[in-house]
């Protein structure tokens, strides 16, 4: 297995691994992190991908730079969200019984 | 021009923020004012002398971002503006002095509108995933603006769906990278040939379902109707309108751009978006019925109407099928934004949000109800309105390619709306109970509701120009 196909399989592994934290884990902040995982697996897929012949291919190196600005932004967001919903109803999961 | 749809909302949404909280609302008005201008314009110069490119700051592509605008992307950018200044007048009007939701409501549109007029200019699709973040960003700060638990929570769900979506579209665009070595659009579309790699039709399916996610096609409307339904009625108005129809104007650019020969390769493919679409319709019109709050019924009208969209895709190989779904965009555009804001108006007037609470509004909030019933006549496509020529076109182009089935969706579609819009306009007319109270709005609000709903009507009479703008590519 090549170095770049090794790297892009892990990086399938994590978002995948990622999306059903997002889908399935009930904890707001464990739900953060998962999105974090997915992010990363997708940055990961992106550079290891394309790398021509060993050497790095510097146009995704910065893509992912500006991924990575993009999924800071929407963490911290997210985070502020969640603090704001513990404050309000003491609660770190969203309940079922609002979309009427 | 171009540079200056995406500086200029950035910029007052800036200077509205160093303003201090609730602040900006003159600077707003002039920058979308000189938007809409911008826009119109721009459009002038595309029906006049054709597809119009920018190189941002002399860089070329690859290194550096292009824009581009054609027909569907001027006509994408003038909706948005359109839509937006109405909606802005009656935004100043909504919020009360101090009001909470509008601490930051001003950046945030400013933001969101950037983002907005970004994605319709992008010509690459790694641009297009970031304007993505960006538009839905700032639209989760909207919902969640209000701060209450029940708006938080919603503000909360609809970021996991935005975020999961745009993940999906950024896994499609690596792969497509890894595979290509380029994200341009123009570059990509002659190399996907219909004997494409297995990698390059898994990308295409991650970037098409994460934007269907994103553009809460059923069965992944689930995040829409808590957070358009329980936002300020501005807010939802705005994301109802255009936000929403963002994603969708990717995934037609996608279908009709690089993946073009894939689509036409796969001749089941085409009919996955459309199944999805017509059970939107029946679902979202059913929810709809049902719904007991006023914003829910609107919200769920929403995802009724989005299902339209998706019928074209079975459809889109015939010439003038790219008009009949913008078209449909531009009905839904102005109708739901007019709807919504005339729902706000209703629920500030009354007090309360229950379909059943509206009895005697038609006596005392005239202007309103006529409003929320030419919007109602948008929707269901009775004659004149823009939904009539946008549904007329979706049947005769189905009828045309004999796929029966579209056609009847569209007209049950159109019966099913017109029974939740009765549902409304029955329960305003009837008598007031005794003790109920009507309180006084501003009539702004009221003008600005009428104002989007006559727009929608009125376009119906006015669609060619429309049309021959939407044809340049």
């Amino acid at each position: 297995m090549t170095g770049e196909l090794l790297f892009a399989s892990v990086g399938v592994i994590l978002f995948a691994l990622g999306v059903a934290g997002v889908l399935l884990i009930g904890h707001l902040l464990r739900r953060v992190l998962a999105f974090n995982v997915m992010g990363s697996g997708a940055f990961l897929v992106l550079v290891g991908l394309a790398q021509r012949n060993g050497i790095a291919d510097p146009v995704p190196q910065a893509m992912v730079l500006t991924g990575i600005v993009v999924a800071v932004a929407a963490t911290a967001l997210a985070l502020a969200l969640v603090r704001r919903l513990y404050v309000l109803t003491g609660k770190l999961e969203l309940s079922q019984d609002d979309d009427e | 021009m171009m540079v200056w749809l995406i500086l200029l909302p950035l910029l007052w949404a800036s200077f509205a923020f160093l303003l201090g909280p609730g602040r900006g609302v003159w600077l707003a008005m002039a920058g979308l004012l000189a938007q809409l201008w911008l826009a119109y314009a721009l459009a002038e110069e595309i029906v006049a002398s054709g597809v119009a490119e920018h190189a941002v700051g002399g860089w070329g592509a690859p290194l550096g971002i292009d824009l581009v605008a054609d027909g569907l992307s001027a006509a994408m950018l003038l909706l948005t503006q359109c839509v937006a200044l109405p909606l802005a007048v009656y935004a100043s009007a909504y919020f009360k002095r101090d009001d909470p939701a509008a601490t930051y409501f001003w950046p945030l549109v400013g933001f969101l509108l950037a983002g907005l007029n970004a994605l319709f200019l992008s010509a690459d699709l790694f641009n297009s995933y970031v304007t993505l973040e960006l538009l839905g960003l700032a639209a989760v700060g909207l919902v969640a603006a209000g701060g209450g638990a029940q708006q938080i929570a919603s503000a909360l769900r609809y970021l996991f769906a935005t975020l999961v979506g745009s993940g999906a579209y950024l896994l499609g665009v690596a792969l497509i990278y890894g595979t290509y070595g380029t994200v341009s659009t123009v570059t990509l579309t002659p190399l996907i040939g219909a004997g494409a790699p297995d990698l390059v039709w898994i990308a295409g399916g991650l970037m098409v379902v994460g934007l269907m996610l994103k553009t809460a096609l059923f069965p992944f409307h689930f995040w829409l109707p808590p957070a358009h339904g329980g936002a300020p009625a501005p807010v939802s108005a705005l994301l109802s309108a255009v936000v929403v129809k963002a994603s969708f104007y990717l995934i037609l650019r996608l279908w009709i751009g690089p993946f073009s020969s894939l689509t036409v390769a796969a001749n089941l493919v085409v009919w996955l978006p459309a199944l999805l679409g017509m059970l939107a319709v029946f679902w979202g019109s059913y929810q709809a019925i049902r719904a007991e709050r006023l914003k829910m019924l609107v919200a769920y009208s929403t995802v009724a109407q989005l299902g339209y969209l998706f019928l074209i895709f079975p459809l889109l190989v015939s010439a003038g099928a790219l008009q009949a779904v913008i078209m449909q965009v531009f009905a839904h555009g102005l109708a739901k934004a007019a709807m919504f804001a005339a729902a706000g108006t209703l629920i500030k007037a009354t007090g309360q949000d229950t379909v059943a609470g509206l009895a005697g509004v038609a006596e005392r909030l005239p202007v309103t109800l006529f409003a929320f019933g030419l919007a109602g006549v948008t929707l269901m496509g009775l004659p004149p309105s823009s939904g009539f020529l946008a549904k007329w076109q979706l049947i005769e182009l189905a009828l045309s390619q004999q796929y029966w089935v579209i056609a009847f969706v569209v007209l049950v579609g159109g019966l099913l709306a017109a029974v939740y819009v009765f549902r409304v306009l029955r329960q305003a007319f009837l008598l007031a109970p005794a003790g109920s109270v009507v309180m006084p709005v501003p009539r702004t609000l009221e003008w600005t509701a009428f104002v989007l709903a006559a727009a929608s009507v009125l376009l119906g009479l006015r669609g060619v120009e429309l049309m021959q703008l939407v044809g340049i590519t």
